[in-house]
């Protein structure tokens, strides 16, 4: 198709540059102010990180003394990166199961006649802005899940991450992960989705044919010729996880300790959190400081989302 | 569970209704039990949850749920496993436990929008819509310096991010070639994955170079919400001028139409009901931030309808100050704040319906 698109334009400009004699006006300007918008988009992109590390640099190189807390930078933004992987993970270990059964029931399982209006449903819990994720994980989910902390605290407290005491309000890393979970389960299941119905038919036909039932033809079939696009999804899904603020803003009661307890009051704190809570009452170096470690969030969901793209890109999806 | 069947036929697994089509779904690949099986194990279920829920007292729709499959997994196993082999027994669990997983996917959107819904009316009067906060600190006032905030910021964003993408997405399609074009690909899907937070941060550095420290003003919101828009836009233009059909092109190009011709008098057009829908998508991708704006549009109680001068307030980032900084009256400020909610949902929700819609009615076949 590129190919063939590639050909065509060729041979176009050649006719159009045989009619006209030479390039005309008009296609120099066109084609100018398309390369020069494509500049500008790496551009912006190059210039997210030349601006944040401009206006880090001071929180770089001031003493510990004049930092936020009296820490040096490092000590301040270890445990706000310590917070921010947490919620991140339980968050990908969560949805990650989830997205890939929403996935194959899509793909493989619900009458095609519906598939897609399912599909629309799950891609709907994408188009929800956080902050309403927020509020809801506040008032809806977070009381109804005190019970559960009590009864995961209760049953399986000797596992470090249900160490309690349990939160009486709900706000904790666990209620945290679970929004998130939602929030990134139709970008995981979407990429999944994609790739298990584009499964070659011979393949499953194949396995259905040797007397496989559907669930033996999906685990020998699909499932390994979506596994690239599953793990790549799962990085992309923990990617915005990653950067997503106002749930986690809003759900969690921050105290900024470095703590694997998930059902707990006190929880760490993920960096856009910490941004998002301090930024609009700072000033001065405080302000440097709080972009240095925006810096660091760019940074790894930038490693993130690289490695997620370069193994779509790598793999033969389409 | 009487209900459940136990069909001995064993012609059913060769009627023609039943043959192997992995994508039908509905039909089961072999076995002696009906194809309507487990619809009608999950549904003899789901009545005796209810049977049990109603009897006890203690009925909510995430018992139900919870009840329903708890007692269709294992009924559906064994009666599987007593009618037919073992490997299609665990198939049939394995769907079911698929069908489950999909409904706890499912649930939080359909609590949400419930919820959404039923407290953010309260918060509605025509007083939301016409009244600004300003001097308000209980009950009283409304959103309408939010909503002409949203809007301004939104629309100063649409109108930065909508030229640049589809250019960058004309470049991608019409007149890419090697490094450049492999690069703006591979760095568009990046920067589809930027934190909105971090684009926020990025607008705010930019602007404080310049014009000072704790700069707060509408314009810089919309510049963080160009960072968001422009790979959704650039993304969504370059699938729909892929699709153009190429003959379309050479017909131009054989009349001796000059190349930017081609491009704006025949592209374009074919293209445009794609494009008005990816770029209202876009929009509704972006209306409801609010931690970009946050910190670059601050927070303010009156109308400011200039993005070039003062704070600007918009309906996110109202909902979200009103939860966290209550009034006098706290409901009342919870109220303001659902209500915000519902708002920005209906205005996602309308967004996405009609992009769709636009793209149904007006869109060139062209596939």
């Amino acid at each position: 198709m590129e190919a063939h698109t590639e050909t065509t334009t060729q041979a176009g400009q050649i006719l159009a540059s045989a009619t006209g004699g030479k390039r005309r006006a008009g296609d120099r300007i066109f084609s100018n102010a398309a390369v020069i918008a494509a500049v500008t988009v790496l551009a912006i992109l190059a210039g997210v990180a030349i601006f944040l590390i401009i206006k880090s640099a001071p929180a770089v190189t001031a003493s510990s003394s004049e930092l936020p807390e009296g820490k040096s930078l490092v000590d301040y933004i270890a445990p706000l990166a310590f917070g921010t992987i947490l919620a991140a993970t339980v968050a990908v270990v969560i949805a990650v199961p989830l997205a890939v059964a929403v996935a194959l029931f899509i793909s493989h399982i619900a009458p095609r006649r519906i598939a897609n209006t399912l599909a629309y449903i799950v891609d709907l819990l994408a188009a929800i802005p956080s902050i309403i994720y927020g509020l809801w994980g506040i008032f809806v989910l977070g009381p109804a899940m005190v019970p559960i902390l009590d009864w995961l605290v209760d049953k399986l407290g000797f596992i470090p991450f249900f160490e309690g005491p349990a939160s009486v309000t709900g706000r904790t890393m666990l209620t945290a992960g679970l929004v998130l979970a939602v929030m990134i389960l139709p970008i995981v299941s979407a990429v999944a989705r994609e790739v298990f119905a584009q499964t070659p038919r011979r393949l499953e036909e194949g396995a259905l044919a040797l007397g496989a039932t559907r669930w033996e033809m999906i685990r020998m079939a699909v499932l390994p010729f979506g596994k690239s696009a599953v793990i790549s999804g799962s990085m992309l899904g923990l990617g915005r996880a990653l950067g997503e603020t106002m749930a986690v803003t809003i759900i969690l009661s921050v105290s900024g300790i470095v703590s694997f307890d998930l059902v707990s009051q006190e929880n760490p704190t993920p960096i856009a959190a910490n941004i998002a809570l301090q930024f609009p009452e700072s000033s001065g170096i405080d302000v440097n400081a709080l972009i240095a470690s925006g810096l660091v969030l760019f940074a790894i969901t930038l490693v993130v989302n690289m490695i997620a793209r370069l193994i779509i890109s790598r793999s033969n999806i389409q | 569970m009487a209900d459940t069947p136990r069909d001995e036929n064993p012609a059913a697994a060769f009627e023609p209704d039943d043959q192997i089509n992995p994508l039908g779904g509905g039909a089961v690949a072999s076995g002696t039990l009906p194809s309507w099986f487990l619809e009608a194990v999950v549904g003899g279920a789901a009545l005796l949850a209810l049977a049990i829920l109603l009897v006890t007292g203690s009925f909510t729709i995430v018992l139900l749920f919870i009840l329903t499959f708890a007692v269709a997994l294992p009924t559906a196993y064994i009666l599987s496993r007593l009618t037919e082999t073992r490997r299609q027994a665990f198939d049939r669990l394995m769907t079911l436990s698929i069908v489950a997983a999909f409904g706890v996917a499912v649930a939080p959107l359909i609590s949400l929008l419930y919820e959404v819904v039923k407290r953010g009316v309260k918060g509605l009067d025509v007083a939301f819509f016409t009244e600004s906060a300003r001097g308000v600190i209980g009950a009283g006032g409304g959103a309408q310096h939010a909503i002409i905030g949203t809007l301004v910021i939104t629309g100063v964003a649409t109108l930065i991010s909508v030229p640049i993408g589809i250019m960058a997405a004309i470049y991608l399609n019409e007149y890419g070639t090697g490094r450049l074009r492999r690069a703006l690909t591979f760095f568009v899907d990046v920067m589809t994955g930027i934190p909105s937070i971090v684009a926020g941060l990025f607008a705010y550095a930019l602007f404080a170079i310049f014009l000072g420290p704790g700069i707060r003003l509408g314009i810089i919101g919309s510049v963080a919400l160009t960072v968001l828009m422009i790979p959704i836009v650039i993304r969504s233009a370059e699938e729909i001028l892929k699709i153009v059909p190429n003959h379309l092109r050479e017909a131009a190009y054989a009349l001796g139409t000059p190349k930017w011709k081609v491009v704006t008098r025949i592209v374009l057009p074919t293209a445009l009901a794609g494009l008005v829908t990816g770029v209202m998508l876009a929009v509704a991708r972006v209306i409801g931030e609010t931690a970009p704006l946050l910190v670059t549009t601050g927070v303010i109680d009156s109308v400011n309808t200039d993005p070039f001068s003062g704070r600007m307030q918009n309906l996110a980032v109202y909902a979200y100050s009103e939860y966290k900084d209550p009034g006098v009256d706290v409901q009342a400020s919870y109220d303001k704040a659902w209500a915000a909610a519902l708002t920005l949902i209906v205005i996602v929700m309308v967004l996405s319906l009609l992009a769709r819609w636009i793209y149904r009615r007006f869109g060139t076949d062209l596939r």
